[in-house]
């Protein structure tokens, strides 16, 4: 396999300015895997200040219901209340070993600008984080949060004023910087070697995951279920299990329905493209033109996806499937219901998916959803969208 | 031999290169904003393909990239733009395109595309040399220049590679960041653009940042061989979407004082 591909996807393709700063941070992140000092800090980190590992909890009500047996990853449980922190600590560190003195980041629900800013609090490293004028307005919550945390957010008010427009300003904005700045990129999208180093960070999620289960049940899960935005929790927890017989479903945004500018399933409904610095799956139309998107779930609200995915579906080892925002509602009810616990939106597309499979389950079935965020940032939409004055 | 070849080998100046974005304002004007630059002295007229999200971009252009594609600019637009513009003009034609238009066309037909229009030189703004092969070996079938940037945070052992694969001529980034005015001239750029001169043959077309006639001679005295303006250009034919027809004079003004500056600098001692 080429340098930085998956099968065909992946690459570097961004302006000539960011080729020196990606191999700088190639090199400077083969010399971090192998630094005991770096690694011990993160370590030290996870454990003692993010909370890792995080449970993996067995849901009897829901099991009972929908007839099989359902565990959560709870990485809800992490500080900040995402998988997100996985990532920052460990780039935040990275940034600090290489002499960087300045972090960017880019949100969209909120939860990875709200990792990143606690990640460099943390650390003693100034933030900013880019965030869409759209998702502002839908994740109010969040933005006053990285502000109480000390990090600066700016409003993107080009293109589509989400997600994928603020990781343009960001891009921007370290092509400006790029001496004194990192890029903490939030998934496993963007050109190499970000789609492997978030990759790396977030592969802790599967590593527990497959300790516990085997505790748990003495053997591996049948399938494990997870959300894809940009993919990285579900990378994250899927990576430990690629060579194993076990089912991987990857729950993409559905949204409103299946016509343009109504969802974000792009590895069910994309084609061949590249947006920021990857060639992967797409929404885009017939001219290249990178195509609006829609999901209740800012965090799945993306026409692009990372690379490794779309090999991933390519080579069928995993399947990928649209829950749409009704979906991914009613399981963010049942759970908050059942099992009293609030997952994230985005979470609540993979729950929603797994109670679609339980029905051709057997009872004795295991399925592992990875929890990868909890509600809280989403009880005002939820309200809102019910109607609910709070 | 390339029109841009032939172009760069007959010049005792710098060359005056003039990008303005096909479709903005609209298809028409972008048409004729296109002659009035080359009326007016342009040596080089660079193209932008309209795209979504022009991410080594500035605001200016970024802007007028949305607002063509509101206009219905497309593709096909694009290459019927440069026909036209061949119809009255033997002046070399570069397009700046970004890598996910020649993916949804697919790259063989893009260049074909390009070729059939009268293009002569196509630089994707993030196809660097590493993921550019097959774009540069399509290029090279259709007698396209695969025009490539070099950057101040270009290592050497790329640069070296970076001049091996390009053709008509290299786009020097001048300064970190994106597209966009700038009133000054750095010493790092002089710097760059001198250090870039002792290493290759090949003519460097100095970009990002370059918006006014007095910024040709010093570079000129660097070693470059070319200047390219596209945010100042951007600027004034914006302009005219505000209903101010004076925008055309000031066009083809602003175009004759660059070229002005460029013929001033050809008795210079060149390099």
């Amino acid at each position: 396999m080429k340098k930085g591909r998956f099968g065909d996807f992946g690459g570097q393709y961004v302006p000539e300015t960011l080729m020196g700063p990606l191999e700088e941070l190639e090199e400077a992140y083969l010399q971090f895997k192998c630094d005991q000092g770096c690694k011990s800090t993160l370590d030290r980190l996870l454990t003692e200040y993010a909370g890792r590992p995080t449970k993996l909890t067995f849901c009897k009500n829901l099991s009972d219901i929908l007839g099989c047996r359902i565990y959560l990853k709870r990485e809800d449980l992490l500080h900040g209340g995402a998988h997100k922190i996985n990532n920052t600590l460990g780039q935040a560190i990275l940034a600090r070993y290489m002499g960087k003195t300045r972090l960017i980041a880019e949100t969209g629900a909120g939860q990875h600008g709200v990792a990143t800013a606690i990640a460099g609090a943390v650390l003693g490293l100034p933030v900013e984080v880019y965030m869409g004028a759209t998702d502002i307005a839908r994740q109010q919550l969040n933005v006053f949060r990285m502000q109480l945390l000390g990090a600066k957010v700016i409003p993107v008010n080009n293109g589509t004023k989400t997600l994928k427009d603020a990781i343009n300003e960001a891009l921007r904005d370290w092509v400006a910087n790029v001496r004194d700045t990192h890029y903490l990129i939030g998934s496993v999208v963007g050109p190499h070697p970000y789609p492997e180093m978030v990759r790396d960070f977030q592969s802790v999620i599967g590593v527990e995951t497959r300790e516990q289960i085997l505790e748990h049940e003495g053997r591996l899960p049948d399938a494990i279920v997870a959300c894809v935005g940009g993919g990285s929790n579900a990378i994250g927890i899927f990576h430990q299990f690629i060579n194993d017989p076990v089912r991987l479903f990857g729950v993409e945004a559905g949204g409103k329905g299946p016509g343009p500018g109504e969802h974000g399933a792009s590895l069910c409904a994309g084609s061949h493209g590249v947006l920021h610095g990857a060639f992967s799956y797409l929404l885009q139309d017939g001219d290249g033109q990178v195509a609006p998107t829609h999901s209740v779930s800012a965090g799945l609200d993306y026409p692009g996806v990372g690379p490794e995915h779309s090999m991933l579906k390519e080579t069928g080892r995993v399947q990928y499937h649209t829950v749409s925002d009704e979906e991914a509602l009613d399981a963010f009810f049942l759970l908050s219901r059942t099992e009293g616990i609030i997952p994230a939106l985005e979470s609540s597309h993979a729950v929603a998916y797994a109670v679609e499979l339980s029905r051709e389950c057997r009872k004795d079935d295991v399925i592992v959803i990875n929890l990868s965020g909890r509600g809280d940032k989403d009880v005002h939409e939820v309200a809102r969208l019910r109607g609910v004055a709070i | 031999m390339s029109r841009i070849d032939q172009l760069f080998g007959s010049l005792d100046r710098p060359a005056f290169i003039a990008y303005l974005v096909a479709g903005y304002p609209d298809f028409e004007t972008s048409l004729s904003a296109s002659g009035a630059l080359i009326d007016a002295g342009a040596d080089i007229l660079e193209i932008g393909v309209p795209f979504s999200d022009p991410l080594a971009d500035g605001p200016t252009i970024q802007r007028a990239h949305q607002s063509a594609l509101e206009g219905g600019m497309t593709q096909n637009g694009v290459f019927n733009l440069v026909k036209e513009v061949r119809r009255d003009y033997t002046t070399p034609v570069v397009l700046l395109a970004y890598a996910n238009h020649l993916i949804a066309r697919g790259i063989s037909r893009f260049y074909e595309d390009a070729a059939a229009a009268g293009v002569d030189g196509v630089l994707v703004v993030d196809m660097p040399p590493e993921e550019c092969e097959e774009a540069r070996l399509n290029a090279e079938k259709n007698a396209i220049d695969q025009i490539f940037i070099i950057a101040p945070t270009t290592r050497d052992h790329r640069r070296d590679m970076i001049l091996q694969k390009s053709a008509g001529f290299l786009y020097l980034v001048s300064v970190l960041g994106v597209t966009g005015v700038r009133h000054r001239l750095s010493p790092e750029t002089l710097a760059f653009v001198r250090d870039l001169r002792s290493h290759t043959p090949v003519p460097l077309a100095v970009g990002f940042g370059i918006s006014s006639p007095d910024h040709v001679m010093p570079l000129a005295g660097a070693g470059a061989d070319a200047v390219i303006v596209g945010s100042g250009i951007v600027d004034i034919i914006g302009r005219s979407i505000a209903g101010q027809p004076s925008a055309h004079d000031e066009l083809a003004a602003f175009a004759r004082d660059m070229r002005e500056a460029c013929n001033n600098c050809s008795k210079m001692n060149r390099s």
